[in-house]
């Protein structure tokens, strides 16, 4: 019973992300585009999402613990560390790229086989790498 | 900027805003997708299960509309074959790197104010537009 929730959450943010047009790519780098063909709308789509889970949060991060777990997980680090700034850059880089995140890409991945099979492939490789990288280097932070 | 769209794109966003808020009140957990799913490929037992119920449902507006229940959204891709393999590769290793993405960052991080997402927002936005710049303009 417990997965129904995470499960129905999905569904909503992958509906969200369809009915904002996120999920194409062209309209996340027109985004990007500041000298070009400029379209403001993923700037709602962040501000519509950023101001509703504030407001969410305020109320759901004040109770003693979830509905179906024992705390709320949330991260405890507050250092900006070089591993966060080149990780962020290194994604905003293939972002600017393909004009997909991981969200768009997993939402659009069955009805765009197979032209974004590349990126799939690219994005569990990376993600595997990150794994080797962290299991060689990042024992010790 | 006739391809402006705000009113589907405020709605969208409230529509993921709530989607997070279901997690953290339901689970207690941040709806961050590349945490999400490289925690759901690399984890086993008790912490797997919610975050693969997560992707399913993610997955299933695309299998409707594959099914051809539903109509096809506008979907235009700007790379393909091998760049867009990198700019996978790129995306996949540099939101673990950095501990997320545009939703767990972007949309989560800055909800509880967390001077380490404002930060890696401010980042890949950056790195996003430049990249973007020098493709369209320079290139």
């Amino acid at each position: 019973m417990r997965f129904i929730w995470p499960f129905f959450s999905g569904l909503i943010f992958s509906v969200g992300l369809v009915i904002s047009g996120m999920v194409n790519p062209e309209k996340v780098t027109d985004f990007l585009d500041l000298a070009g063909t400029w379209d403001p709308s993923l700037a709602f789509v962040m501000g519509g999402a950023l101001v509703t889970t504030a407001i969410g949060f305020r109320f759901v991060l004040r109770r003693p613990a979830p509905l179906h777990a024992d705390r709320h997980h949330l991260p405890t680090s507050t250092v900006i560390t070089p591993q966060l700034l080149t990780g962020s850059a290194l994604f905003g880089i293939g972002w600017g790229i393909s004009g997909l995140c991981p969200g768009p890409a997993i939402a659009a991945f069955p009805m765009t086989l197979p032209v974004i099979a590349p990126f799939a492939i690219g994005l569990l490789a990376g993600l595997v790498l990150f794994q080797g990288y962290e299991r060689r280097f990042a024992r010790s932070s | 900027m006739d391809n402006f769209t705000p009113l589907s794109a405020t709605a969208g966003g409230i529509m993921i805003g709530i989607s997070a808020i279901m997690l953290m009140a339901s689970l207690g957990r941040i709806a961050g997708i590349s945490g999400i799913l490289g925690g759901a490929l690399s984890l086993t037992g008790g912490d797997r299960g919610w975050r693969v119920a997560f992707l399913a449902g993610l997955l299933l507006p695309g299998v409707v509309v594959l099914a051809g229940i539903a109509p096809r959204p506008d979907i235009d891709f700007v790379a393909n074959g091998w760049l867009l393999a990198l700019a996978g590769l790129l995306v996949g290793f540099g939101t673990r790197l950095g501990s997320g993405c545009t939703s767990g960052h972007g949309v989560c991080g800055l909800a509880r104010f967390s001077k380490r997402s404002l930060a890696a927002t401010a980042t890949f936005m950056a790195f996003g537009v430049a990249t973007v710049f020098l493709i369209r303009h320079i290139l």
